[in-house]
This record gives structure tokens, sequence and C-alpha cells, in this order.
């Protein structure tokens, strides 16, 4: 299938602890990495499609951007999707490009959650995602929520704790091949056993880290990618499902819509689970990309913790996931946590993933799940 | 800093009356018959608007359960280790709760509970709660 949209241009800021990092500064220093990694100048950019900030909110944050990049696209909005954001970004670009709407579309996102707040505020501005009247009087977190859902799977699937440390350490394995992540120290099972418990089954090392970070893609017409300087990626396929916001109302604490958003994607890309080469799944915490595998299709319900505790997601794995390390590992800040996912499959597609390189992909699988796997968002993307 | 406080809106008021009066409503669509728990305006399984309030017999069962060790703000800070469920309640709705009245460590999936209501610090309405029953 010949592909109208083409990622263009990829690239992310530095990650981890960024002392005197602001939200704007990241997105600027994203966005004009990726429109460098194009070959192509700001000024050819005539779309903007940003994300949120914790740490420098504004009702309009996509013109801020823009004012601050010094360009004037002629579409411009800000995206709010949680941990969807990133990816829906990218299926937003593809529509505005292949509409005709847009040549050449900046997705970006940025945040300095660890210098720009405490830990203490990050976990408490998260926590007011949990309804107002039927959640947070009872002390809800984005972790409890998670772990609400982690206690069903594993009661219904028969995962154990050790499967959900599995996830920890693959991801850790990830990290340490790339110089550039956050958390590259090894880590056992054990450690994940005896780490801080957060909110049962979930322990500290089952949750994704705070970290200030940007990234940012360039989704081009595929006519205008010829002006590119790299080989393009294109968007084969694209799928979105949205089933609740809140835990409490979730129509299942096992069942998700990534299982529906995944299947446009493959759909509209004429590809299966099982063509995909390497893919790169928003992993917030251990049961996340768990949960997110199974839905998909990408193991049968209570066989990834085994598969995964037998490599299944190293680089010569079966499926090779989270090859950067993932929001576990190498970095997640915000929206832009989603980006890095996408930006990692263009590497890895692109074959600039250097120690960490997955041999000869030709098809990635990008997702993003915001909310308690709320808001889903699936991309499908192919070596042009 | 207190705890979050439920604020009754037009589409909640009715709930946290009941609440006050010692009964626990859900919603039940008058044309398809479905039931709905947080309220809404229409049924969210045939979208009509004749929605009835029905009364709870407050019984249930732990449908999923987490023990927070770490809290989110600093007011539940004091309440650690404290339990959040998911209640299935025998009309077919499910709630977020508290359970009180155990330990921790004895909460599971499939525990009957009993839902009771809990005074708030400086709240007007009590929170329903669950508790072990039988």
């Amino acid at each position: 299938m010949a592909s109208k949209a083409v990622i263009t241009g990829a690239a992310d800021t530095a990650v981890g602890k960024l002392e005197g990092s602001t939200s704007l500064g990241l997105q600027a220093e994203a966005a004009a990495a990726a429109v460098a990694d194009a070959g192509l100048s700001l000024g050819d950019i005539d779309g903007v499609l940003c994300g949120y900030s914790f740490t420098e909110p504004h009702l309009m944050l996509s013109s801020v951007v823009s004012e601050f990049l010094g360009i004037m696209p002629s579409y411009s909005i800000a995206v709010q999707a949680g941990g969807a954001t990133a990816c829906a970004q990218v299926m937003q670009a593809a529509a505005l490009v292949e509409a005709g709407i847009c040549r050449h579309v900046l997705a970006v996102c940025g945040d300095n959650r660890l210098t720009g707040m405490s830990r203490d505020k990050a976990v408490a501005a998260l926590s007011e995602v949990g309804h107002a009247q039927f959640e947070r009087p009872y002390g809800i977190s984005v972790p409890s929520a998670y772990a609400l859902v982690a206690q069903r799977y594993m009661y219904d699937y028969g995962v154990t704790l050790e499967h959900l440390a599995g996830v920890a350490v693959a991801h850790r394995k990830h990290a340490m091949r790339n110089p550039k992540a956050q958390m590259r120290q090894p880590i056992t099972l054990e450690d994940v056993a005896k780490s801080k418990p957060i909110s049962t089954p979930l322990r500290l090392l089952d949750c994704c880290l705070i970290s200030d970070g940007g990234a940012a893609v360039v989704v081009s017409a595929a006519d205008a990618a010829k002006d590119t300087r790299k080989r393009g990626i294109d968007i084969l396929g694209t799928g979105q499902m949205n089933t609740h916001e809140h835990i409490v109302a979730s129509p299942s604490l096992t069942d998700f819509g990534c299982k529906q958003s995944s299947a446009q994607a493959f759909g509209r890309a004429g590809v299966k689970p099982a063509d995909i080469d390497v893919a790169e799944i928003y992993d917030s915490f251990t049961i996340t990309l768990l949960a997110e595998l199974e839905s998909i299709g990408f193991f049968a319900r209570g066989e990834a913790g085994p598969a995964i505790l037998s490599g299944a997601l190293d680089l010569d794995g079966r499926l090779p996931c989270n090859t950067h390390g993932g929001l576990l590992s190498y970095a997640h800040s915000g929206a832009a946590g989603g980006m890095f996912h996408v930006v990692e499959a263009v590497r890895q597609l692109r074959g600039e993933a250097d120690g960490r390189q997955v041999a000869d992909p030709e098809l990635a699988f990008v997702h993003g799940d915001g909310g308690i796997l709320s808001a889903h968002c699936s991309l499908v993307l192919g070596r042009n | 800093m207190s705890k979050p406080l439920p604020q009754p809106n037009a589409v909640t008021q009715r709930f946290w009356s009941g609440c006050r009066d010692g009964h626990f409503e859900f919603q039940s669509c008058g044309k398809c018959g479905h039931h709905q728990f947080p309220p809404r305006l229409t049924c969210t399984a045939c979208h009509a608007a004749e929605l009835d309030w029905r009364r709870s017999s407050r019984r249930g069962a732990v449908y999923s359960f987490t023990v927070v060790h770490r809290a989110p703000l600093d007011s539940f800070k004091a309440d650690v280790p404290y339990v959040i469920a998911i209640v299935a309640l025998e009309e077919g709705v499910r709630a977020m709760m508290n359970v009180r009245g155990t330990d921790p460590a004895s909460v599971s999936i499939g525990m009957p509970v009993e839902i009771f209501f809990e005074p708030t610090d400086g709240g007007e309405y009590p929170l329903p709660q669950a508790r072990r029953r039988g």
C-alpha cells in the first residue's frame, strides 16, 4: 500500500535530570533537531501539533511554542490525550498531510517534569485525573488505578508478580544498551520484588520514571517528502479507541481499547501482529505493557509473562519491544514519553539504533495509552 | 491540605443526598433497563434520557483492590496502608470504595462486602465505604 504520509524527521533531547531545562526550551530543542534531521528548516513547517505541559501549562500551548520558535504555521493545535498524545499527534499529522491541508507537520512534546516540580507535586498533579466525586475522595493515584487493573488481571489470567518484574528487567536490559537512558544500572527480578511498595501489587520498579526531556517528529506529505534528507518512514496504518476515562467507569479491568485501535491500524496497513519486526508500546507500568501485549494479540492471554521471562522482548526475541528502554528505564516526561517510542521506532526502521539495533526491521508498531488504559492510539510504520 | 470531598452537582445531587439518608442509589434506564454508576444524564447503553433511581441492597463483592502504600496527597499520608477497592454490587454496577475495618492483607477478590456510610472531615455528605460482610 502506498503511504501518503511519511515521517521525515525524528529527534529527542537529552533525557533524565536536566538542571535549568524548561518545557518550552525542551520542545524548541526537540523541534529544531527533528526539522534538521529531516533536512528542512523551521520555515518549511506549515503545521504544528503540540502536547501539553505540567510545568508551563497554557491554554494555547501550540501558539506559545510556534511563537517561541518564530514560525507562523497555517495549522496549529494542541493535543491532550495523556499517554496517547504522541501517537494521536502523529495520526492527526498524517491525516493533515493526506488531506492536503499541510505539507510538513511538526509534532512536538517536552516537559521538565523532574527538575521543574517536586516528585510529590508530580504525583499529586497526576492524581487529579481521578474522578472528583467518585474516585479522588478515596485517595486514588495513577499507580493505584493501574494496580486495580493489575490485581484483577493477575486473578483472571494467572499473571504472577514475577511476570510483572520480568517486564521491568527486560526494559532495563534494553536501557543498558542505550547510552542516553536515564536508568542503566542492571536490575534483577529480586530487586523489583524488594523495591518500595507503591500500591499492591505494584512496586517502585514496576512504575515509570519521572524525567525531563523533549521529542519531536516531522510528518510530511509523500510528494513533499522528496525534499527531505533521509529515508522516509511510511505511516502505513493508524487507529484509535476511547472507552472511558476513569477506572471506576471502565467497561472492563482486563480488556482495553488497544484491541480495537491496533486492529484498525493493522487493518489499514494490511498487516497482522505476527508481521511486526519491532514494537514500541506504552509502558507506564509493568502491567500496562503486559495487558497491552495480550490485548493487542502479540501474545495469547496469560502467555506474555512467561514469554518475557524467556527473553521474548529482547533484541533477538519473538517481539523486540521498547528497545530504547521505555518509560520504565529510558525516560518519561509527560507527552514526550510517548513520543520517545515513536522516535525509537523511526531509528530502528532507519537502522540508526546503534548497539540496540534490531536486525533489518521493515515494520514497526507503536502504541500509546492515556488515562487508565482509557485512550488508545496505534501506528504501523514501515521502511520506505 | 484536606482530603478532596465530593461536591455534588445537578447530576449527582440525588446520589449524595441518598448517602446522607443511608441509601446507595444508582441509575436504571427506563427504556432498556441498563443499570449504571456513576450517575450520568443519559443511559450509557442506549442513550435514552429516561433514567430512574434505584436503591442498592448495599451488598456486593470485591471486584479488584489495591493496598496503597504511597499516598498521592499529604492528606492521605496518615492513612497508609489503606485499601481501595472496586466493589461490584448485586445490582450489577461497580463503585470505588475504601475497605474499612479489616486487615488490608486479608482483603481478596470475591470477598463479600456491604456498604456503610462514613462521615468526612468537614464535608456535608458521608462517603459510601465497604466493610467485610458475613
